[in-house]
């Protein structure tokens, strides 16, 4: 450690993997872990989320799951939520279409709308 | 560090390593394994998170969920049904000892959200054996700051304005001591943690040290700065391994990243920490006994003046404060005096943190704004006291403090006020008693414990502690006479003002304030040879109350002395001669028609 | 140093910045009680007894420890601090057992004085007192824990002044106990028997081994020939026993008040001080000829002896090989006298009178036969005499002065000057002086190495030869020679060392008191001795000269070699 703006650089860095325990209202990106969304092939989709946000080092996002959401048929369901912004619910999702969502939505703010099936 | 979609935040404080978090971890990380969730789910083993009566506990982020009271197959559980699928798993979570009512977060549990947590504000939440998670939240942030932006000068009077006091006993103000320090004459200079914490039932320390070492680390490096000192110590007992072990990674982590040692952020200034370890003895939390300690003589006070900042480790001005001081010097540093000074009272700022335990529903450690009043404290963080029993009387301080009793459950807590009542703020254990609760005999317990804790070095202590446990010894055992209480009193008073140390000089504190609030239970001893609360046996008759008993039999049963007799479906006597007054015929009775006389 | 201007209980005085309130108050003439306080040596302030008012402090202050400063208010009388200072005396005794009729310190004691002085009327508190066992497997001295007040004084001393740490602090609260290490037993340990902490004590806790009961035996035993030689340092103290000023020379009361007591012979130890100085002299020269092991050291002292022998066994072969003068009077008392006087040596029966512990240690040395019996029967310390002559009625200062019985009883002065630091040395140095130059000494004072300097250095001209000398006294000061020869730092051929501080004259067996101003005056009264006499040199002691004639031959010769010398073994250092 050769200098405070060293230490502020790690600091930065670090924080993007300890947001996850601040409570704080990130964007966060929910897939659906019902036993239907695991068969259709939602871990891929984690890893691949994961993997993504991890490359392009994006920050301020949560990744959670959740139960069944009673949309069997769109399995894997990826809904993402950006604070004060409209939930987006992709469907149909694996690996390829779950990077492509980091890139554009997470990276660049753009709703991937034809993925989407859209909430109110 | 890599990136988690979920953080598992394991509490491997000493409290659930006791009920074996080591195994619901294994079985959490086992399940991980086996689901295939281990590039996604990342458990992390931290410092004490509090709540230590509800252990093992574990907290699953990103939802912030906590789960308690775990066994290896709830964890399987939480990491098929939570982890997997995001389902919580509700009869693992908390329930509000009051309502029954289900509390799903952190946030929703009166015992975390009451609270304020400056000391604590990464135990319980980063794993303390990574560097890099203590960085990620502002970590050597404040030492950064202060050897890039600060004059040593600064950074006392900083830490002067914030009105930080010392959290192990006798509240001196911090930064009067770093100045007294850095005026000193003669080099070197040291800094001193005292991590022997001895109090019975007192942990904050050590779980400040287990659960975030370099909050410890970083401060001392900023009172070296403020002071002129190069080197550190922090003498830690033996009986707490974890805290060793924990602060040796520390100590080499931080090296590793130049955050100790030679040129610290290339300003030149260096400074290095050295673990001692000392064998636990009470006394040695006196600081002069401890500096003699880590010399290598016998740990036992002298004198002072001179004041360690003067003439303290090797005859050097020497900062000595306690782990949770410390760790309140960062966030001081990073958030301004102002911001510490708006916490807290008029003469004491800040918070404090307590070790919670005895008849009260969440035993635990809890950081609270000083001037918060017992009341809340026991009751809306404690959860109050069990089994709705009434409570008597709280105890602070430990063998140096004293008892508060029910009429004074609103003092606000904070230096003053509780000197006033006798007691004192102490380190922060804070022992609350029910109803259940012998004062006679709490004195006694204490009384016994610094007599066997004193140096032997004064003779007011060595020879006057003995002598009060003596007379409080034939008191509970029946044979107290008249004039016990006055002598008592003359021998509290005469060992306040005659010994040499602060052990001995508060040894009599615990009698001196039960005297003062329950004199009724010493006259009921003495006089009528009655304890009131039913504790000391050789003044306790158990007795069978013929209305309610019912003739069951259940009580014969259990006697391990054969005390009791009777014909089934008759009241039942207890022989006092047999009786062994062990109390498990009024434990086992279920119609309460046992007690005491 | 600058000073300051405080006032004492209303009284303006005027103290050094650094100077302590007990100190300052004594100097204005203001007693404040002490118990575990020790000048420069134990200031600790444990025992609580010297608390005064301090105006503005929070606590009581215990004026032993704490500084003055300009402008101090200081009350030593206040009834706070009267009430405090109570309590502590009145715990210090709860745990005390009061056998003050039949302890040895009886009516010397300063706990006893304190209780006099504050008036206690009743000791209020009837708890355990510290049960530990009396620890006598020392020859020399015997340890009562139950007495022990734990003011530490005696530990002070045995590290600081004589570097030997025998005994430390061990255990805690009311279990604390000085002992020595691991609770051993004293006799088993590297206690060198000084007595240095005997002297200090407050109470009895540690005291002389009592061995009056084997001389009255011996005395009333009409079989036994009772022999006594008295060291040379007891004729300048033994009258403090009796309320005389320390220091006065007593000898021809001391003479008479021994014959009193039944003893059949009474002799003198400066016989074989001389003696010493013949035979150790004649070793000086030779290894200073034969280009022997240098620096010869002095073999006198008992403790010293052990203490080489504990820590620093490389240098034993620097250690004169002749015994201690007591020693030697013991193996010529049973064989030179008792041919002479035609008794069957197995009849006499030798008491020693020494102002030393050490000296039953040495007494009771298995080589210490070669007379072929046990050479010295019984050691009595200064003390000890007291108590006897007590016990038998002598009122002492009445007695009229006697002489000295012939042979063993003639001495001079040389001999007496044994008694006091740098006494050796001077009186080998009168005597190699004018064996080796043949030319009369004239003055025969030497007082380049007289005096109270923990280590004093000197040298002479012996006909062209500079003989580098040193003396110490005290074991602590021994050690900073010894250190600076092993290390080759300083060069010498001849070193004095006694164990006490002071010489003999401050043994461990002598009265209580025994403090640097007493030794300053028994010193005083060991050279006016000498002046007195009307030899000075060892070589003009007729009996000497008579001695060599008719039994020894010369100087290191067979029978020297026989009776007068003996060998030292390497001893571990715990």
């Amino acid at each position: 450690m050769k200098s405070l703006d060293e230490l502020d650089k790690l600091r930065e860095k670090l924080q993007a993997e300890m947001r996850i325990r601040e409570g704080q209202p990130d964007t966060r990106v929910t897939v659906a872990m019902g036993t239907c969304g695991i068969a259709a092939g939602a871990r891929e989709v984690v890893t691949a989320l994961l993997e993504e946000m991890k490359k392009r080092n994006v920050k301020g996002v949560t990744i959670t799951q959740t139960g069944c959401a009673g949309l069997c048929h769109y399995e894997p369901l990826v809904e993402v939520e950006v604070p004060g912004g409209e939930r987006v619910t992709y469907v149909h999702v694996d690996g390829d279409k779950a990077r492509e969502i980091v890139l554009e939505h997470l990276v660049n703010g753009q709703i991937i709308k034809e993925w989407t099936i859209l909430k109110k | 560090m890599e990136l988690y979609r979920s953080h598992v935040l394991v509490c491997a404080g000493a409290g659930c390593i006791s009920s074996d978090c080591q195994a619901v971890k294994k079985s959490l990380l086992d399940s991980i394994n086996r689901l295939k969730l281990d590039k996604e789910v990342k458990v992390v083993e931290t410092g004490c998170m509090g709540p230590c009566d509800q252990g093992p506990v574990m907290v699953v982020y990103p939802e912030g969920v906590f789960y308690r009271r775990l066994k290896p197959a709830d964890a399987v559980e939480i990491a098929e049904e939570h982890l997997l699928k995001g389902r919580v798993v509700k009869h693992l979570i908390y329930q509000t000892p009051e309502t029954g009512s289900a509390a799903l977060t952190f946030e929703q549990i009166d015992f975390f959200n009451k609270q304020t947590r400056i000391a604590l504000r990464n135990t319980g939440i980063i794993n303390p054996e990574s560097v890099e998670e203590y960085i990620a939240r502002n970590g050597y942030q404040a030492l950064g700051r202060v050897l890039s932006k600060m004059t040593p000068e600064e950074v006392i009077d900083l830490v002067k304005k914030s009105g930080l006091r010392g959290r192990g006993g006798a509240g001196f103000p911090t930064g009067l001591k770093w100045e007294f320090s850095a005026r000193a004459q003669g080099k070197p200079k040291y800094v001193v943690c005292n991590a022997d914490e001895g109090d019975p039932g007192a942990f904050m320390d050590r779980s400040i040290l287990e659960g975030d070492p370099h909050s410890v680390l970083e401060a001392m490096a900023i009172c070296g700065y403020a002071t002129g000192a190069g080197q550190g110590y922090v003498y830690v007992r033996a009986e707490y391994p974890l805290a060793v072990q924990r602060l040796n990674l520390a100590i080499r982590k931080a090296r590793e990243y130049g955050l100790l040692g030679e040129n610290i952020f290339g300003t030149g200034f260096g400074f290095d920490v050295e673990i001692r370890v000392g064998a636990g003895a009470f006394v040695c939390g006196e600081e002069t006994a401890l500096l003699a300690s880590i010399e290598g003589r016998r740990g036992e006070p002298r004198p002072k003046p001179p004041f360690p900042a003067q003439g303290g480790l090797w005859g050097k001005p020497t900062v000595i404060n306690n782990v949770e001081t410390w760790a309140n010097i960062p966030p001081i540093i990073l958030n301004g005096a102002d911001w510490f000074a708006g916490i807290g009272t008029e003469k004491s700022k800040g918070t404090k943190v307590f070790a919670l335990a005895g008849k009260v529903n969440n035993t635990g450690l809890v950081e609270v704004p000083m001037g918060t009043t017992l009341r809340e404290i026991i009751f809306d963080i404690g959860g109050g006291i069990p089994n709705g029993k009434k409570f008597k009387a709280a105890q602070t301080g430990g063998p140096s403090g004293g008892c508060i009793p029910a009429k004074h459950l609103d003092v606000p807590v904070d230096y003053e006020s509780l000197t006033e009542l006798g007691a004192i703020m102490g380190s922060g254990g804070l022992i609350i008693m029910d109803e259940d609760t012998c004062m006679v005999d709490l004195a006694r317990f204490f009384v016994e414990f610094v007599q066997d804790e004193s140096c032997g070095k004064c003779s007011p202590c060595r020879i006057g502690t003995r002598r009060m446990l003596e007379i409080l010894d034939r008191i509970t055992k029946g044979r107290g006479r008249d004039g016990d209480i006055e002598l008592l009193e003359e021998l509290g008073r005469g060992i306040k003002a005659g010994a040499l140390c602060g052990l001995g000089q508060t040894a009599p504190n615990p009698v001196l304030s039960t005297i003062r609030h329950f004199r009724e239970e010493y006259e009921a001893h003495i006089y009528q040879h009655r304890c009131p609360a039913g504790v000391c046996k050789a003044l306790t008759v158990y007795v069978i109350d013929e209305e309610k008993c019912t003739g069951c039999g259940r009580c014969a049963v259990v006697c391990p002395a054969g005390a009791v007799s009777g014909v089934k479906k008759q009241p039942h006597h207890i022989d006092p001669e047999k009786c062994l007054k062990c109390g498990t015929c009024m434990e086992k009775c279920k119609f309460q028609a046992i007690h005491t006389l | 140093m600058s000073s300051v201007n405080l006032t004492i209980d209303g009284k303006p005085v005027q103290a050094e910045a650094d100077a302590t309130i007990l100190e300052t108050a004594r100097r204005a003439g203001i007693k404040i009680p002490t118990l575990c306080y020790l000048e420069e040596l134990n200031v600790i302030g444990a025992c609580r007894l010297c608390l005064v008012r301090v105006e503005g402090a929070r606590a009581l202050q215990p004026a032993c420890v704490a500084r003055v400063a300009e402008g101090m208010v200081v009350r030593t009388n206040t009834p706070d601090v009267l009430q405090a200072r109570r309590l502590n005396l009145e715990l210090i005794l709860s745990n005390h057992p009061r056998e003050c009729l039949t302890c040895p310190r009886n009516n010397n004691c300063e706990l006893q004085q304190l209780a006099a002085d504050f008036g206690l009327e009743e000791i209020r508190f009837e708890g355990e007192i510290t049960p530990y066992p009396v620890d006598d497997s020392s020859p020399a001295l015997v340890r009562d824990p139950r007495k022990c007040v734990l003011c530490r004084r005696c530990v002070a001393v045995c590290e600081q002044v004589q570097g030997v740490s025998a005994i430390s602090v061990q255990e805690r609260g009311f279990n604390t106990i000085v002992a020595p290490a691991f609770l051993d037993p004293l006799g088993s340990v590297a206690c060198v028997n000084c007595g240095q902490c005997a002297l200090v004590c407050p109470t009895a806790a540690i005291h002389e081994k009592d061995q009056t009961a084997a001389v009255w035996a011996a005395l009333a035993d009409p079989q036994k020939h009772v022999v006594v030689q008295t060291a040379p340092a007891v004729r300048v103290s033994i009258g403090e026993m009796f309320g005389l000023k320390p220091g006065e020379v007593v000898t021809g009361k001391l003479v008479a008040a021994l014959r009193h007591l039944g003893f059949d012979r009474v002799f003198d130890t400066d016989f074989s001080a001389d003696l010493t100085i013949m035979e150790e002299g004649s070793e000086l020269l030779s290894r200073l000829k034969e280009g022997g092991r240098l620096p010869l050291i002095t073999s006198c002292s008992p403790g010293w002896i052990k203490f080489i022998e504990h820590f620093y066994p490389a240098l034993l072969s620097n250690l004169s090989t002749c015994k201690s003068p007591q020693q030697m009077f013991g193996a010529l008392a049973k064989t030179y006298y008792a041919q002479k006087a035609g008794i069957d040596p197995a009849d006499i029966f030798v008491v020693s009178i020494m102002p030393c512990t050490a000296k039953k240690f040495e007494a009771g040395r298995p080589e210490m036969n070669s007379s072929g019996y046990q050479d010295v029967d019984v050691v009595l310390t200064t003390r000890e005499l007291g108590k006897m002559l007590k016990q038998a009625g002598v009122d002492f200062d009445s007695l009229s002065e006697e002489e000295y019985d012939d042979p063993l009883g003639i001495s001079t002065g040389a001999g007496v000057i044994f008694g006091a630091t740098g006494g050796v040395m001077e009186a080998a140095l009168r005597t190699a002086y004018e064996l080796v130059t043949g030319e009369t000494l004239e003055p025969v004072d030497f007082t380049a190495v007289r005096g109270m300097a923990g280590v004093k250095e000197a040298a002479v001209n012996l006909n062209g030869t500079e003989l580098k000398l040193a003396v110490a006294h005290g074991l602590g000061n021994a050690r900073k020679v010894l250190d600076a020869v092993s290390s080759g730092e300083k060069t010498f051929h001849f070193i004095e060392i006694m164990c006490c501080p002071g010489g003999c004259i401050g043994g461990g067996g002598q009265p209580i008191p025994t403090n640097t101003e007493i030794r300053a005056k028994r010193i005083a009264g060991i050279y006016r001795a000498d002046r007195e006499m009307p030899r000075r040199k060892s070589h003009e002691n007729p009996a000497v000269q008579a001695l060599y004639k008719e039994f020894l031959e010369q100087p290191l010769g067979y029978k020297s070699h026989e009776l007068l010398h003996t060998h030292y073994e390497p001893r571990g250092q715990f």
